[in-house]
């Protein structure tokens, strides 16, 4: 059993509990960093899409997780993002200037889509951004002339400080650029969980009410939630474009959007741990599952075609699982874990249940 | 001057008068309650002062400002703080962000400053937990600190409600229904803190409560209300007496 003993305010504040938690996460970040010496290219690659995929999430995250707004059109801003950054490397901008612009134009845009959406509350919310993501399809084809419609855009390397950063030419640079990427938004975002902002985007996901009575401005602080979001999702969907190599207007399809929302919600909504876990899910999946039919075609001796919407079928079947029985998603499994080996022999089972609220005050419009 | 006025505030559902020209002031330093039978708009009154409705006519004057002239969020930069009746706390957090929600009034850094952490949005932050520890340990809630709302029972979430809107510095403290739900024990324990906000923290309070046991120990001064109108106000003894008050809860004797 571990205590940690709190004798100065900076101890909650920052963002590690105690130097031991602090030492595991530089561990973790050490052994993520060397990678590309334990692992062969083609898991490196499996790796980078990973984290592209839990940079997407956290950007969702911000979203939904933490300020409560359901989306089903972050595709969109990926597209965005990728779009962007893509056009503008064409116009001849230096990459290192492209990338953070691609992300800011995207918050821009999406705090601009988030002045009429301020309106609408979850399902609704949810039907305006799954036609956003719907309409980015049509967008793309009918701005041809810049975004290559249906024919696409293609993207090699690009160039940092004159080293070549290429998915398939130099893929461990795109790793740590990629890597790099997604430890800068994690700070941010733990950065901005323990501000006065994060805690005021959780205030308006738990009670809008009690948050305006408290003096947060609901409408800014979802606008300032969505353009964070968007920034981030745009950053991710830039990372996407190089990641990709090729994309056009049925890369960035509603399918994305719906799995980005599965994904945080497997890893758990309201989490920055979520954000990576989902990823995880996501990311491996497709292989474990590729890997796994193997196995059990050599066993059962079946043949190894390809069973159309297996991918889909399973993972349908996790989120299902998850919701039944673990809402928290993988973090809060995690969490139930790891406070079980703290507190060992003390664990109780119900130590998580949460009381029900039955009484909600009533609807004031 | 006092501290908050309601002039003749009318506000309408529909056909519904739900407060019906209302008047009265509240003076600084006292402790006034309001009371009245289920639906005479008491809670009514509160989401007024809290800008959650608009009077169909009639001023609300705060301190000197204008109540109408702010959104709902503006109105705690003011100092005016409440809770709810039915809690309205942020579940998924600890008692201690929920706190320091209550000190967003008080925010200086922006977003990128935040995004940053930078030395500035440090300090502010240990300001803050400054003051929510000196709540923190006004209300005995030590052992909450890091505790989910979710999992806590009743009685301390409605001691946390109050925590947070001291959390905000306030000049003028709504409660809506401090004591409902509350053991006997819990509501001697309200009674006393309502107490001691008014004469150590030389905060006005400003609530609704049914239990007239809790009104006549704090209160200064009763508004009786029915119906969205006004019976009587005065002293806890003088309306508790008075015959307007009898008929509207006992009923008139035929």
């Amino acid at each position: 059993m571990r205590i940690v003993f709190k004798t100065d305010y900076m101890q909650d504040i920052r963002p590690w509990k105690d130097g031991y938690q602090l030492s595991l996460y530089l561990i973790l970040l050490a052994v993520v960093a060397l990678a590309p010496w334990w692992l062969d290219d083609f898991y490196l690659g499996e790796l980078t899409n990973v984290l592209i995929w839990a940079i997407a999430g956290l950007g969702l995250m911000i979203l939904t997780g933490h300020t409560g707004q359901a989306s089903l059109g972050h595709a969109a801003f990926l597209a965005f993002g990728c779009y962007a950054n893509v056009i503008l490397i064409e116009a001849g901008v230096p990459f290192l200037i492209v990338f953070p612009l691609a992300g800011i134009l995207t918050g821009i845009i999406g705090a601009l889509i988030a002045i009429p959406a301020l309106r609408l509350h979850g399902i609704y919310l949810a039907i305006f951004t799954l036609a956003l993501s719907i309409l980015m399809d049509d967008i793309i084809v009918l701005t041809e002339p810049i975004t290559g419609g249906v024919a696409g855009k293609y993207i090699g390397g690009v160039e940092i400080f004159g080293f070549l950063v290429d998915r398939w030419g130099t893929p461990r640079a795109f790793y740590w650029l990629v890597l790099a990427v997604t430890v800068l938004v994690t700070l941010g975002y733990i950065n901005l969980l323990r501000a006065p902002l994060g805690r005021s985007f959780i205030a308006v996901r738990d009670s809008e009410v009690s948050a305006q009575a408290m003096g947060v401005d609901i409408a800014r602080t979802k606008t300032i939630s969505f353009g964070l979001s968007c920034a981030v999702t745009g950053w991710a969907g830039a990372l996407m474009g190089l990641y990709a190599g090729a994309f056009n207007n049925e890369t960035f399809s509603v399918v994305i959007s719906i799995q980005l929302l599965m994904m945080i919600v497997i890893g758990g909504l309201g989490s920055i741990h979520g954000a990576f876990f989902g990823a995880i899910v996501i990311g491996f999946l497709p292989q474990f599952l590729s890997i796994s039919k193997e196995y059990v075609g050599a066993v059962i001796g079946g043949n190894t075609v390809a069973i159309p919407g297996l991918e889909f079928g399973v993972f349908g079947l996790i989120l299902i699982a998850f919701i039944l029985f673990e809402p928290m998603g993988i973090y809060g499994r995690w969490l139930k874990i790891r406070t079980w080996f703290e507190l060992f022999p003390f664990y109780r089972k119900d130590m998580f249940r949460r009381q029900k609220s039955y009484l909600k005050t009533e609807r004031l419009r | 001057m006092s501290l908050l006025e309601l002039n003749n505030v009318t506000l309408k559902f529909g056909g519904l008068t739900a407060v019906d020209r209302l008047s009265f002031s509240v003076e600084e330093g006292e402790v006034f309650a309001i009371v009245g039978p289920n639906g005479a708009g008491k809670s009514t009154v509160f989401n007024l002062i809290s800008r959650f409705y608009d009077p169909y006519e009639g001023t609300i004057r705060f301190d000197g400002h204008d109540l109408l002239q702010v959104k709902p969020s503006g109105v705690a930069a003011y100092g005016v703080a409440r809770t709810f009746q039915n809690i309205e706390l942020f579940e998924h957090a600890t008692v201690l962000q929920n706190l320091l929600v209550g000190r967003h009034r008080h925010r200086k850094t922006n977003v990128i400053s935040e995004l940053f952490f930078t030395p500035s949005a440090k300090r502010q932050e240990v300001e803050n937990r400054e003051k929510v520890e000196e709540v923190i340990d006004f209300l005995d809630l030590q052992a909450y600190r890091d505790k989910m709302i979710a999992g806590l029972p009743y009685g301390v979430r409605k001691v946390v409600e109050v925590a947070r809107a001291l959390a905000t510095d306030p000049k003028l403290l709504l409660l809506d229904e401090p004591a409902s739900g509350l053991s006997v024990e819990e509501t001697t324990d309200m009674r006393w803190w309502i107490d001691d906000i008014r004469r150590q923290m030389g905060i006005t309070v400003l609530m609704v409560e049914h239990d007239m046991g809790l009104v006549s120990g704090v209160s200064d001064r009763v508004l009786a209300m029915a119906d969205g109108a006004k019976l009587a106000l005065g002293t806890p003894a003088e309306v508790q007496a008075h015959p307007a008050v009898i008929e509207a809860y006992l009923g008139k004797a035929s």
